[in-house]
Order: structure tokens, then C-alpha cells, then sequence
């Protein structure tokens, strides 16, 4: 089954690159450059899914969290974001905020697709 | 002397006395007469443009080039559009024709086996020739002619204006 | 529609982070202290990292994260942001590009710029960033696995799980992927109704699991989960269903993490600095020729809009008017909107040369103070790409040639930091980008005496001041020996005034002994449809770039009789000359009893062109020449009218050229004359 999903990522070439992997498996990818840009499209319509990177202008990713677990469309709707090193106390801080998981860059694509099935189960 | 024979589909034209043939793949559309606008200070043969579906296209006259008469265009008149090669690149132009006759097929021979050619035109400028019902058909080398031609532009009367 | 690689958009991605590096950098140098600057600047170098992985620049990723590792005391502020540093700093971000570009020609000297760098912030003893190490699966109290054993695994979820995105739906059913199961849920925790919170989780899971070795497959499961859970796995004998075992509250921790601090300043880096808020989500990347069609279905529509108008304007029916006005305006705002996307602020140019600057300065050993005004003066994309070569040369120029040394300077005067002005500014239907030094401007006996040396002049022959000065244009001029290895051997001035006559530009050039030399690059603006002066010369009908019209004016009775000399107009006292068109296109015919003259300016040159009517403006899309108009320099394109005929669009720059040469042709004469 389809599921929307939302990538939040300043990298043109990283999104460019989960868009094709996600929608070569049949799901719709929405995209935002920063987290404010990701904050007002993840309210503005269902999302299944979001992933998101940390490292952002305007809205890094760890205040996207936050702000959007304030609202209430983001109740259930897992988060997964971006991080280049297995930091501990950094996944922590992304948990607390109210991240569901992560997934380590570089990833390949396979290694996407899995990781959205787990959370979304499509 | 070589004489090599090679068939060609050609749209036959008539440009005064003569019958001209030019490789029918070429050619990209007949039109009427349209308006031409006039090119101050342009080589007599790419004396004017006109308007080919929104596009500017150079309007040429093989008659320059081989030195025949000019008269007025008639209702036979016709735009020839085709494509030429200029130095290598693709260009579209158009060709004054006094009339338009068919797409045939024909055999052409090599120029060295047509004298009568030879002595009237510069033989760069002519590919080949081919006989038909009686008389010859012309084979004008285009892209030579185009590029020949198309080179030479009179420098503006600058000193007049003064 | 096919989508672009993204390995290429990730070179194209990285390409402007290096640029936005580069320029933190510069401005790093004369802002140490600036914080800001420093973490935006690291966050460039944090997304090529990890992009870079990404994408299989493994050499990059480990450069940068190598270079990260080495700067992070300068990151920290325990280690000032020296000019030393920011040059080993570019040296760096030239490696990543030249990683990025052209790989095979990387050799060592990636290592050696990391040594420099080390060596410089000598003692950072910071830890390389944490490796990751593996979780091993810490389930608590496993046995020996056996074949086909049976587990008891419960689990109860944080609190906030359901609400933070976790399903526990999903969990299950990864975990019966792992074997066959019972499962039961724990209810105990579920408070009464009446204090339920429904978003919230309070259940939790037994599941009777038979698998040979599950532990792995269990830590998968919760990979996310581990430090908020409780989770506990453990064999079960046949005897009985073990009792529910003390849920084992030990987390399947991984290995403690790396010194927090590290983090913790990447947090902060994360900071927004608005300084470094570039590019940010709100623009789109697109190929240039879906720009260019476009573009033709814009002219398209305003050739067909403009056949409308004609026809309106002969009927007398009010509606086909009104509607025929109304598409008249959008097409008009509809052009504008087009012709603006493909135009690229000149800045974008501009910034590159900072570092040429910078280079220069720091090689040649003169201070130099680069100042750049008109950034936004806006051009097609196109032209900014083709101007940036002459653009070099002529910095280069300035600054080696010009440029005195900083004795030399304050010997003359002069305070010892030269300046090198570079602007962009319209005019008209131009744009003027010029080039200034504040150095000794151009000495006209040594250009002769180079000219004479490589036969370009004759030694007897007489030359102005300004006649020497554009021999520097002449092919073959900077051939002799004078050449620094920095302006380059014969990539000369005749290769610049090539390409600017190329793109049918002029290059002005004004020099004061002792002060400097201002060099002007004049071009045209090529946009594809402009607004247009119809007008007739005899029978035909041209198009007059309204950007470069001045004004119109009658021409007056006397200046009809023309005789030598006397082709000028007095507009509000100066002399303007003029040149007829009629004479200039060999028209037949008697001329138009009133004649008009449309004055044109370029650059600061003027000229009247005298018509026979003024028609009328329009809008007008530009058609180029072929090939066999091409050389035809009174005309710059073509245009279709709104009747289908075609009508030639005047070249005004050249126009005025002529204009020119006729005023300093009679100055000369009129000198010689009272002389």
C-alpha cells in the first residue's frame, strides 16, 4: 500500500535521492528544505511517515520535532530522522523531542525502504 | 570519367529556362508567395526574409547564382523551404522557385559527363546532372552555394551617411 | 519526463556549498571571532560529508571528516580563526572540489593539507568523532541457544510511543516474522477509565516465541525502542511457563557515547545563523531548456497576441477590442515574468572573484582593497558564464599591472592599499560592467614601444594618446617577454575583446597617467522580447529597441539640404550627430517630406537616426539572424509583426558607433581645419 511520506532535508541531492527510492516503491514523497518549511507541510496534509534530517537551516530538524509533536496531527505519525554517527546522547535528545527512530547516512536504498516499512508497515 | 549513376527522390523546379532538382528529404515545405521584407545592404542571392510559421527564415534566389533573369513573381511562384548546411551547420532557408513540378525519382550522373553544364556555371555550385523527357534537370549543390554565397556581404555605405 | 541524476544534482549541491565555504571563509578572514560565520561554515562542510557518503565520495566524506576532526578547537573557540588557518582552510575546500570534479587527478596533497592543518592547531587533542560501535545484543540472562527453543519475550512500551509514531501492531508482526508465536497482552498497567489517558500506552506484551536464536532478531525489532523500554527474554523450559521473570529493566544499551560535549557543541552549531541562511528551500532547479521553450511559447503567444491586436484595431466590434487589451496586458506581464526567470543577479559572478582577489594579493604581495557595487544589475544566465573569463583577465590585469607596490604607492602619494573596483550598472538597453584601479593607468610611450617591438606599429607612424591605448586589443601585442605567469601568455586582450564583440559588446577603456584605468564592458541586454519603436525607412519597416530610445524629434528644415559636415542636431544646446537611415540602406525613392529623428543613445554616446515615420511601439520577440545575415552589423535580429511580415531590428549599438566615429571624423577635421 501507498504511504505519504514527508522528507525534510537541506540536501537537494539527498532528497532527490529518497524521493526516487520511496516512490520507486510505491509510496508519494512530499519535500521540505528546511524545518519550517517541513513544519507547514506536515500539518497542512496526512502524512504516514516523516524523515527527517538534523542539520538544517532556518529550523534544524531536533525543533521541527518539538514543534510538530505540539501539534495535534502529529499524533502516531512515526519520525524518523537523518544522522551521520551512531551518537548516543544525539538519538536520545531526537527521542525525547519525539523522534520514533533513525536511520544512519550514508544508507543505502534498500536500507530506506526497510526502514519506512518498519514504522509505517507498507 | 567517371560515370556514376545514383538515384535520388527530388522535387523538380523550374527557375527560368531550367529544371532543377533538389533532394526531396530536404525540403520542409512549399509555400505561395509570402510578403518578403527586403535586406538592406544583403548579398543580392539572400536578398530578403519571411515569415515560415513564426519563424524568420532567409529567403534566397538560385537565379543570382546562375546568373539569370529576375522578373517579377507570378501566381506560379513559389517558396521552396528547405535545409541547407552552412559551413557544417543546419540552417533552414527558403528558395524562390518560378514554379513547382513533382517529386520524382531520377538518375543522376556525375557533373564530368555533362559539358553543357560546365560551361555555363561555376561546376562547384552543381552536384549533378540528369536527363529527362529530353532535355536535362539540374542538381544544384546547396550547401556549396549557401556557404559560397552566403559569405560574402557588402561592407554598409557608412561613408554615404556622412 | 526523465529525472535527473542525482548523483550530478549532488555535484551541482556541492559545487554551491563549496562556493558558500569559500566565501565563509573570506569572510571568516576579516571576521575571526564571528561564531556564527564559523558554524555555517561548518555546516557546509557537514552536508558535503554526509552527502558526499551518500553518494559514494567516500575520499570526500573521510577528507572532510578529517578536516572536521582537525578544526574542531577552532570550532570550540580554542583556537583563533587565523589568516594562516582560512589558507589552509581554501586549500582544503579546493581538495573536496577537486575530489568532486576530477577525482583521478587527487594525488597526496590532500594528507598534507590535513598535516598543515594539525600542525597549526597543535595539541587539539580531540577525539576523532565516535566510532560507531556495534550493539551487541544485550538481552538479559541468555542461555545456550537450542533448535527450535521456545522464549518468553515481554515487553512494555514508554508512555509516549503510541503517540511519538510507534505502532505496536507493527512490532508484532515483525516479531511473528521471526517464528511462531502466542501472544497475550498485559493489561495490568491500564489504569481505570476514568484516569485513561488514550493517547497514551499502557500496555504491554507477552509472546511465547519459538526460534532458534532470536536475541538478534529481537534487538531489531526494538531497535528504536531499547532505552525507553523495558524488555526481557528469556528461555522457557517445557516444565512450566517460567514465571513472568522481573522485567529486566537493563536497557540493550549500546556502548556509551563519545564525549557528549562534542555533541552538545554540534547543537549549538545548529543554531541558525542568519548570515548563513543562503539558498534556503525557496528556490527550484531547472534545466535550462525547459527555460528556452519557455521562452519560444511565450514569444509565441506574443506574436499571435500582437496578429490579435492589428485585427481589433480594424474591427469595430467593442468585445474583440476589449478582450484583445486585456490579453495585450498579460501577455505583456506574462513577458516580463519569463524574461525575468532566466536572469541571474551579476553577484553570483562577483563573489568568485573575492578569492581571485584574495589569491592575488596574498602571491603578489600588494594589498588590495576589492570593492564591488551593483550586484543585483541582473543578466541572462547565459551572458554572466561567458563574461567570467574576460572578467578574470582583466582583474588580473589591473592588480599586476596597474596596481603599483605599496612603496611605489605611497612614494606618488597614494595610501599603500590599492583599490579594484568592479560594477555593474544598466543603461539603456545595456549593461555597463566595468573594471577599476586606482594604480598608475596606462603608459601610452610603453605600449608604443611594445606595439613597435611586435611590428605592430610602424616606427614613423603617427598615433594618439587614445589610438595607442586600444593597441593592448591588437592580437599579438602582449606576446613579449613582460608576461607574469599570472596574467598568462596571449590569453590577451584581443582574446577579451573577442569574446565581448562576440556577444556583440564594446569595450571602452579611459586611463589617467598616475591615477588608473577604468576598462568598461558594454552589452547589449539579450532579452528575447523587449519593447520595440516601429518605424519606416522607404518601404520598409524597422524596429528600434525602446530602451535605447532617447527621444523624437522632427528633423529640421535646414538639416535637410545635407552637406558635408553639417549632420547635426542641436538638442538643448549639445550637438548630437545623425545619420540617415534612407542613405545607410541605399533606399530608392524621394524621402518623406517631415522626416523624424529617433535619438539613440548607448553607453554615453548619442545618435539621431533619421526615418521617414514613426509607427508606432510594440512588443517585439527577437528572432535571430541566420548565418547569411549574420555579418550585417546594422542589425541585431529580427521580428515578427503583428500583420506576419518580418521587420529587422536595428542594431543601436552599432549605430552609435557609427554616430561616433562620424562626430570624432569632423572633430579631427574641424581641428585640422582651424589649426
Amino acid at each position: 500500500m501507498s504511504k505519504t511520506i514527508l522528507t525534510i532535508d537541506d540536501s537537494a541531492s539527498v532528497r532527490q535521492m529518497i524521493v526516487l527510492t520511496l516512490s520507486g516503491a510505491g509510496h508519494t514523497v512530499i519535500e521540505a528544505g528546511n524545518g519550517a518549511d517541513g513544519y507547514s507541510k506536515a500539518v497542512a496534509q496526512p502524512v504516514d511517515a516523516i524523515l527527517t534530517d538534523l542539520n538544517m537551516p532556518v529550523m534544524n530538524g531536533i525543533e521541527f520535532i518539538k514543534k510538530y509533536r505540539q501539534h495535534p496531527a502529529s499524533k502516531g505519525v512515526p519520525i524518523i530522522f537523518l544522522t551521520t554517527e551512531s551518537d548516543d546522547a544525539l538519538k536520545a535528545e531526537a527521542k525525547a523531542a519525539g523522534a520514533t527512530g533513525w536511520i544512519v547516512k550514508p544508507f543505502k536504498q534498500d536500507q530506506l525502504v526497510s526502514v519506512i516499512k518498519k514504522v509505517t508497515g507498507a | 570519367m567517371s560515370t556514376e549513376t545514383s538515384a535520388m527522390r527530388a522535387l523538380t523546379l523550374r527557375l527560368q529556362d531550367e529544371i532543377f532538382a533538389v533532394e526531396a528529404g530536404s525540403v520542409r515545405e512549399i509555400l505561395d508567395l509570402v510578403p518578403i521584407t527586403e535586406v538592406p545592404n544583403a548579398p543580392a542571392f539572400v536578398c530578403g526574409l519571411i515569415n515560415v510559421r513564426g519563424r524568420v527564415v532567409p529567403l534566397a534566389d538560385l537565379r543570382v547564382v546562375f546568373d539569370m533573369a529576375r522578373p517579377k513573381p507570378d501566381q506560379d511562384t513559389r517558396v521552396v523551404v528547405l535545409e541547407v548546411e552552412i559551413d557544417g551547420e543546419a540552417t533552414i532557408a527558403g528558395i524562390l522557385a518560378d514554379k513547382v513540378h513533382d517529386v520524382t525519382d531520377i538518375d543522376a550522373v556525375l557533373i564530368q559527363d555533362a559539358p553543357r553544364v560546365g560551361m555555363r556555371w561555376r561546376p562547384e555550385f552543381v552536384s549533378g546532372v540528369a536527363r529527362r523527357d529530353g532535355g536535362f534537370v539540374i542538381i544544384p549543390n546547396l550547401n556549396r552555394i549557401f556557404s559560397v554565397q552566403g559569405s560574402r556581404s557588402v561592407p554598409l555605405a557608412e561613408e554615404r551617411a556622412a | 519526463m526523465s529525472l535527473p541524476d542525482p548523483t550530478e544534482t549532488f555535484r551541482q549541491e556541492a559545487r554551491e556549498l563549496l562556493e558558500q565555504l569559500e566565501a565563509g571563509l573570506l569572510d571568516l578572514e576579516r571576521h575571526p571571532s564571528n561564531t556564527d560565520l564559523i558554524n555555517s561554515t561548518f555546516r557546509a562542510l557537514h552536508t558535503i560529508k554526509g552527502s558526499g557518503a551518500m553518494f559514494g565520495f567516500t575520499d570526500v566524506a573521510s577528507f572532510v571528516h578529517e578536516f572536521e576532526t582537525a578544526f574542531d578547537r577552532v570550532r570550540k573557540g580554542l583556537s583563533p580563526a587565523t589568516p594562516d588557518l582560512i589558507a589552509i582552510a581554501l586549500d582544503a575546500k579546493d581538495h573536496v572540489h577537486t575530489l568532486i570534479e576530477t577525482p583521478q587527478s587527487a594525488g597526496a596533497e590532500g594528507e598534507a593539507i590535513l598535516q598543515r592543518l594539525r600542525a597549526l592547531v597543535s595539541g587539539a587533542a580531540v577525539p576523532a568523532a565516535t566510532p560507531a560501535t556495534a550493539a551487541g545484543p544485550a538481552v538479559a540472562s541468555v542461555a545456550v541457544p537450542a533448535p527450535g527453543k521456545r522464549w518468553r519475550l515481554r515487553f512494555t512500551l514508554p508512555k509516549d510511543a503510541l503517540l511519538y509514531g510507534t505502532n505496536p501492531l507493527l512490532l508484532l508482526e515483525e516479531i511473528r516474522a521471526i517464528g511462531p508465536c502466542e501472544i497475550k497482552a498485559l493489561t495490568d498497567k491500564v489504569p481505570a477509565l476514568g484516569d485513561l489517558d488514550p493517547e497514551a500506552t499502557y500496555l504491554g506484551w507477552q509472546v511465547d516465541l519459538t526460534a532458534d536464536d532470536p536475541a538478534a532478531a529481537i534487538d531489531d525489532v526494538f531497535l528504536f525502542l531499547r532505552d525507553g523500554m523495558d524488555l526481557s527474554l528469556v528461555p522457557l523450559t517445557d516444565e512450566a511457563p517460567a514465571a513472568p521473570a522481573p522485567a529486566a529493566t537493563a536497557p540493550l544499551a549500546e556502548a556509551p557515547a563519545a564525549p557528549v560535549k562534542k555533541r552538545a557543541a554540534k547543537a549549538e552549531a545548529q543554531q541558525p545563523a542568519a548570515a548563513a541562511e543562503k539558498s534556503a528551500s525557496s528556490s527550484l532547479r531547472v534545466p535550462a531548456e525547459r527555460l528556452d521553450e519557455l521562452m519560444d511559447r511565450v514569444g509565441e503567444l506574443v506574436i499571435a497576441q500582437a496578429r490579435l491586436t492589428q485585427i481589433a484595431a480594424q474591427s469595430s466590434d467593442g468585445n474583440l477590442k476589449t478582450i484583445a487589451e486585456e490579453l495585450e496586458r498579460l501577455s505583456s506581464g506574462l513577458r516580463d515574468t519569463t524574461m525575468g526567470i532566466r536572469m541571474v543577479p551579476i553577484g553570483t559572478l562577483f563573489s568568485r572573484f573575492r578569492r581571485l582577489v584574495h589569491d592575488l594579493s596574498r602571491d603578489l604581495d600588494k594589498e588590495i582593497e576589492f570593492v564591488t557595487t551593483g550586484e543585483e544589475t541582473e543578466l541572462d544566465k547565459t551572458m554572466i558564464e561567458k563574461l567570467a573569463d574576460p572578467l578574470v583577465h582583466l582583474i588580473r590585469n589591473s592588480v599586476d599591472h596597474g596596481l603599483e607596490p605599496a612603496a611605489a604607492r605611497v612614494a606618488a602619494g597614494k595610501a599603500p592599499k590599492g583599490t579594484v573596483r568592479l560594477s555593474a550598472v544598466y543603461a539603456g538597453a545595456e549593461v555597463a560592467i566595468s573594471v577599476t584601479d586606482d594604480g598608475a593607468g596606462l603608459n601610452a610611450a610603453r605600449i608604443r614601444a611594445k606595439a613597435e617591438e611586435n611590428g605592430i606599429i610602424a616606427h614613423e607612424a603617427k598615433l594618439t594618446d587614445q589610438e595607442l591605448y586600444q593597441l593592448i586589443f591588437a592580437p599579438g601585442f602582449s606576446t613579449a617577454k613582460e608576461i607574469t605567469a599570472l596574467s598568462g601568455r596571449g590569453v590577451g586582450m584581443d582574446v577579451v575583446k573577442r569574446t565581448i564583440d562576440g556577444l556583440r559588446g564594446t569595450i571602452d577603456l579611459r586611463t589617467r597617467p598616475g591615477e588608473g584605468t577604468t576598462l568598461t564592458l558594454r552589452l547589449p541586454l539579450t532579452l528575447a522580447i523587449i519593447d520595440g519603436m516601429l518605424v519606416r525607412v522607404g518601404n520598409g519597416r524597422y524596429t528600434i529597441p525602446l530602451a535605447a530610445v532617447e527621444e523624437c524629434v522632427e528633423l529640421p528644415a535646414e538639416a535637410i539640404s545635407a552637406s558635408r559636415g553639417r549632420n547635426f542636431l542641436d538638442i538643448r544646446g549639445s550637438l548630437v550627430p545623425f545619420v540617415r537611415m534612407r542613405d545607410i540602406f541605399n533606399t530608392a525613392g524621394e524621402p518623406d517630406r517631415y522626416q523624424k529623428v529617433v535619438i539613440v543613445s548607448s553607453g554615453e554616446g548619442r545618435v539621431g537616426l533619421v526615418v521617414d515615420q514613426i509607427i508606432g511601439n510594440y512588443q517585439t520577440v527577437i528572432k535571430q539572424l541566420s548565418k547569411l545575415h549574420a555579418g550585417l552589423k546594422a542589425f541585431s535580429g529580427a521580428t515578427i509583426l503583428g500583420d506576419g511580415t518580418v521587420a529587422l531590428i536595428l542594431d543601436t549599438v552599432h549605430l552609435v558607433g557609427m554616430g561616433q566615429a562620424y562626430e570624432d571624423k569632423f572633430k579631427a577635421e574641424t581641428t585640422g581645419r582651424a589649426a
